[in-house]
């Protein structure tokens, strides 16, 4: 029973990730019509997506609070560091 | 080594008057997260390097980035998100002893991470024979040295899903199993995580 919930919540973590990926190739490739606002999505999902690989696939989300915080603290700062460096440079 | 492989951690941790609630439940060894965080930072400063790099050149990134086989790159990051996910339930299979279908998942898993490679491999050829090359201006660089470099690590990974494997097919397990299976799949997992990254930087948004 619970394993069939993992495996579910895996498989729907899975095709979230899948839909996310395609959404931001859609919004990527309108990236000129949405500006940098386009490009600042594309960015953010990004991180997003990483954090719940690591979360869900990597089994993160039950780590140690260190273990966690760390990983979540990288996702943070890579996202804020990419979208501002991304507008500077733009 | 504490032991991290079963629940049994939490009791003895309650045992010894820890909080069991701050203290979850490492994947794998200590050991593989101490090169998983490293190479998230190494890469982490590549990703800015990359971005310091553009400030002085936005057009030069805009126009190459287009250049690249967005197609190719979806592809790249659908197969190994579901490579991803393979592993992520070998992993559970191991644990509910189901050792030879983990050990399927494991081989259909890596088979992802080789159809990766033959990917990248015609990607580069395209991308070459259209004329471009680590010389060709700073976005060429750094698209084929960070992506040269994440294509090692996904040689890496499959090492070590291929270790896994063999860990998981032996007649008698070894009862440290589940955590060599755990090792494989956390830097499997960062493998994809950080492709994830590279493919909206280089192929999205620059």
């Amino acid at each position: 029973m619970t394993a069939a919930l993992l495996k579910d919540r895996l498989a729907l973590v899975w095709a979230g990730l899948v839909i996310a990926t395609i959404v931001s190739v859609l919004v990527g490739h309108d990236h000129a019509a949405l500006g940098q606002a386009g490009a600042v999505i594309v960015l953010v999902i990004a991180l997003v997506k990483a954090r719940y690989v690591g979360l869900e696939f990597m089994e993160l989300r039950t780590a140690p609070r260190v273990l966690r915080g760390l990983f979540e603290a990288w996702c943070l700062v890579v996202a804020a560091m990419v979208v501002v460096l991304f507008l500077v440079g733009s | 080594m504490v032991d991290t492989s079963t629940a049994t951690v939490t009791e003895s941790d309650t045992d010894r008057g820890r909080r069991p609630r701050s203290r979850g439940r490492v994947p794998g060894e200590a050991g593989i997260w101490i090169l998983v965080l490293s190479d998230m930072a190494v890469f982490a400063a590549f990703f800015g390097v990359f971005l310091v790099v553009r400030i002085g050149q936005p057009q030069v990134f805009a126009a190459s980035r287009t250049q690249l086989e967005v197609p190719l790159g979806l592809v790249d990051t659908i197969v190994l998100l579901t490579s991803s996910l393979l592993v992520a339930l070998a992993v559970r299979r191991v644990r509910a002893g189901r050792r030879a279908f983990a050990g399927r998942l494991l081989v259909a898993a890596a088979a992802g991470g080789v159809v990766f490679l033959a990917l990248k491999v015609t990607e580069y050829s395209i991308v070459i024979g259209e004329g471009h090359a680590p010389s060709s201006n700073d976005f060429f660089l750094y698209y084929f040295v960070l992506t040269g470099i994440h294509l090692t690590h996904v040689l890496i990974g499959l090492g070590g899903l291929a270790i896994a494997r063999s860990a998981v097919r032996r007649p008698v397990p070894s009862p440290d199993l589940g955590r060599t299976v755990e090792n494989a799949a956390s830097f499997w997992h960062m493998v994809d995580l950080l492709w994830i990254v590279l493919f909206a930087l280089f192929y999205l948004v620059a």
